[in-house]
């Protein structure tokens, strides 16, 4: 189905992340990052119609967190503004059903995560259902490479070519400035095993802002929009134990829902933070090798939590901003072992 | 640039939570050494059990007994167990269908290391010696290769004293750091110096400062020193006591717009019967031996500030 109205990224921007940023709180963080969207199109913060971020008060350690980054917009006189406690994907997606529904033209999304100040494997514990699987407190690491075993007892990986996942990206990364990990990583001892450390993401502090458009507004601001031609997002079973841990029926349903398999794509952004993942998502999203598979690095390279799916949407439209893709996918997770998925298909318009 | 500051900051809670029908059966089941798991409307059994259907969303009530003994179906070896995890020595983190379950249960299965764990490998569980009604009443799965025991008595999952809640204590350990603006202002306060930072484009003084402007969105950076005396420019008369305060009630709490800033701050009047403090009262600060912030602002004894010098601070 064809969206109401078109809607387009038209700016992107990310601070370099890295492992820490403590001299910096998440507003001092985040501030560069939204004046280098607004600079890029030439807007300033009152001609924004509707902001919503992404971040979490578990990994800020107090309540209400995002409050306080809201001095960074310019939150005063009151503001149209939304927040989701997700990855900042989400908080683009209700963005643009906001744009969706006509009553802005312009929207500012922005996420940021420090992981610095805590331990993110145990502060991600706390997404778990509460009854059955946080009183065990399994770790992210764990919970991933639960999945990564189920794999390679599947057939479907080897410990070799979860390897070659992890170099591939950390190669692609040389040439993203703002990646965390760059060039040949050692791939390390095990976390938890068959996990080593050059399978999981680095741990860092990051942010990344996008400004949305609608229509006209969206060629008046950006050379080559990335019109969004769908967006989509599903979840599965909490629990891992129903789940098949091998497939992603929800990527692989928000992708037909937004309309990737209706055309080839010629460039993927997977939020693949644990490169066991990146085998689950190209079976699920049936990417085959004509496909460049994260040229920024991906998650592997960065995984600035909060913002890490955001990021994916945001190197996608930049991709087509430049000229490098016409039409590309994105692909934002949260939770554990891929249990939500947002996809997104991102053209440009015709050369 | 002075130091950025860092400070230890523990964030500790119990939840308490109630359980529906379904939950309290199981972690009763728990307790009592049966494992209880529900039927689906496909008719798989689902171990451990929950309340809506997967697949219908259906609610769902039908209670079954499944063996204490199962499967591995999925495994990770972790040699470096961290703090509230089941086993303190390393042990495998194991997806586990129980005999009779059609779904696995997370938890750790205790063996000598990883070339002894193989999905597929039978095991059982080993109870916790003292039980409560909660997912650690299994103390984690053993490995298991005899006859299968413990048999499904065929328990329907009605207990006397039924379980009906569970605290969850959570315990989450940061390095907590304010940042740039923040230390700035607090540095200045351990020289009895108030600190703000001055809005580029507005050039009203915000104290204490974030390193933003919330009306300019832009960065704030220009140190300026405001105070010490302000004013007050709304109060309140508090009547209760607070824990582990030590201030005899009825105390007055203001906020104090200190001269040069661009907006108040709280604090606490002394020095004053507190149905004599007004709007517009000249304050200063009084700071106690070693304290690190003004303990309270008592009267000047200057005239009145006029209304119009404050009203855009309220």
């Amino acid at each position: 189905m064809r969206p109401l109205r078109d809607i387009a990224v038209v700016a992107f921007g990310q601070t370099d992340h890295r492992r820490t940023s403590d001299e910096l709180s998440e507003v001092e963080m985040l501030l560069p990052v939204l004046h280098e969207v607004l600079d890029r199109t030439g807007l300033q913060t009152g001609d924004i119609g509707f902001t919503c971020s992404g971040s979490s008060d578990y990994l800020a350690g107090r309540a209400f967190s995002f409050t306080m980054a809201l001095d960074g917009v310019g939150a005063w006189p009151p503001i149209s503004e939304s927040h989701v406690e997700m990855d900042g994907a989400w908080a683009l997606y209700e963005a643009w059903t906001k744009l969706l529904t006509g009553d802005a033209d312009t929207a500012l999304v922005y996420a940021y995560g420090k992981s610095s100040p805590g331990s993110v494997r145990d502060v991600l514990t706390r997404q778990l259902d509460p009854y059955y699987m946080a009183p065990l407190w399994p770790d992210s690491v764990a919970l991933a490479a639960l999945q990564a075993r189920a794999l390679i007892d599947a057939g479907e990986t080897d410990e070799l070519a979860l390897a070659s996942v992890a170099a591939r990206s950390r190669a692609s990364a040389t040439a993203n400035s703002h990646a965390q990990l760059r060039g040949p990583v050692p791939q390390g001892d095990y976390l938890v095993r068959p996990l080593r450390t050059g399978d999981c993401p680095p741990i860092g502090d990051g942010a990344a802002a996008v400004i949305l458009a609608a229509g006209d507004r969206a060629r008046e601001l950006c050379e080559r929009p990335a019109w969004i031609r769908g967006i989509d997002h599903r979840i599965e079973a909490h629990s891992l134990g129903v789940r098949d841990l091998t497939d992603s029926p929800s990527t692989r349903l928000a992708a037909e829902r937004a309309g990737a398999f209706e055309r080839p794509v010629d460039t993927a952004e997977l939020h693949a933070p644990f490169t066991s993942q990146e085998v689950v998502l190209r079976k699920a999203l049936r990417l085959d090798d004509s496909v460049r598979v994260n040229p920024s690095g991906g998650a592997l390279a960065a995984n600035p939590v909060m913002a890490a799916g955001l990021i994916r949407i945001g190197e996608a439209a930049a991709r087509v901003h430049r000229g490098e893709s016409d039409r590309a996918l994105a692909h934002a997770t949260s939770g554990p072992c891929l249990q939500q998925n947002l996809v997104a298909v991102l053209e440009g318009d015709a050369r | 640039m002075p130091e950025v500051l860092k400070a230890p900051l523990v964030v500790e809670f119990p939840f308490t939570r109630s359980l529906g029908p379904v939950q309290s059966a199981f972690l009763t089941g728990l307790r009592e050494g049966v494992v209880l798991g529900v039927r689906a409307a496909d008719g798989r059994t689902l171990v451990p059990p929950v309340e809506y259907d997967p697949v219908t969303a259906e609610e769902i009530r039908d209670l079954v007994e499944v063996a204490p003994t199962g499967t591995v179906t999925t495994w990770a070896w972790n040699h470096e167990p961290r703090r509230g995890q089941p086993l303190d020595t390393p042990f495998a983190w194991v997806l586990v269908r129980l005999d009779g379950a059609d779904t696995a249960l997370l938890h750790a299965l205790d063996a000598p290391g990883p070339d002894a764990v193989r999905t597929g490998m039978r095991v059982r569980i080993r109870w916790a010696p003292e039980r409560s009604g909660a997912i650690t009443d299994i103390a984690c799965f053993e490995p298991f290769d005899g006859a299968a025991g413990g048999r499904p008595t065929g328990h329907d999952g009605r207990f006397d004293d039924m379980v009906t809640g569970i605290v969850a204590p959570a315990r989450l350990d940061y390095v907590y750091s304010p940042g740039r603006a923040q230390s700035a202002y607090i540095a200045s306060l351990s020289e009895r110096r108030t600190v703000g930072e001055r809005c580029p484009s507005c050039r009203k003084v915000y104290v204490p400062s974030r390193g933003a402007c919330p009306t300019c969105g832009v960065a704030t950076s220009e140190p300026v020193e405001v105070g010490p005396r302000g004013t007050v420019t709304t109060y309140c008369i508090v009547n209760i006591k607070a824990k582990n305060l030590d201030i005899e009630v009825p105390y007055v709490y203001a906020h104090i717009a200190l001269d040069g800033a661009g907006l108040a701050l709280h604090g606490r009047i002394g020095g004053i019967p507190y149905d004599e403090v007004r709007m517009g009262l000249r304050v200063e600060p009084v700071w106690s031996e070693g304290g690190r912030y003004p303990d309270h602002y008592r009267p000047t004894g200057e005239p009145d500030a006029d209304y119009e010098t404050y009203k855009e601070m309220l």
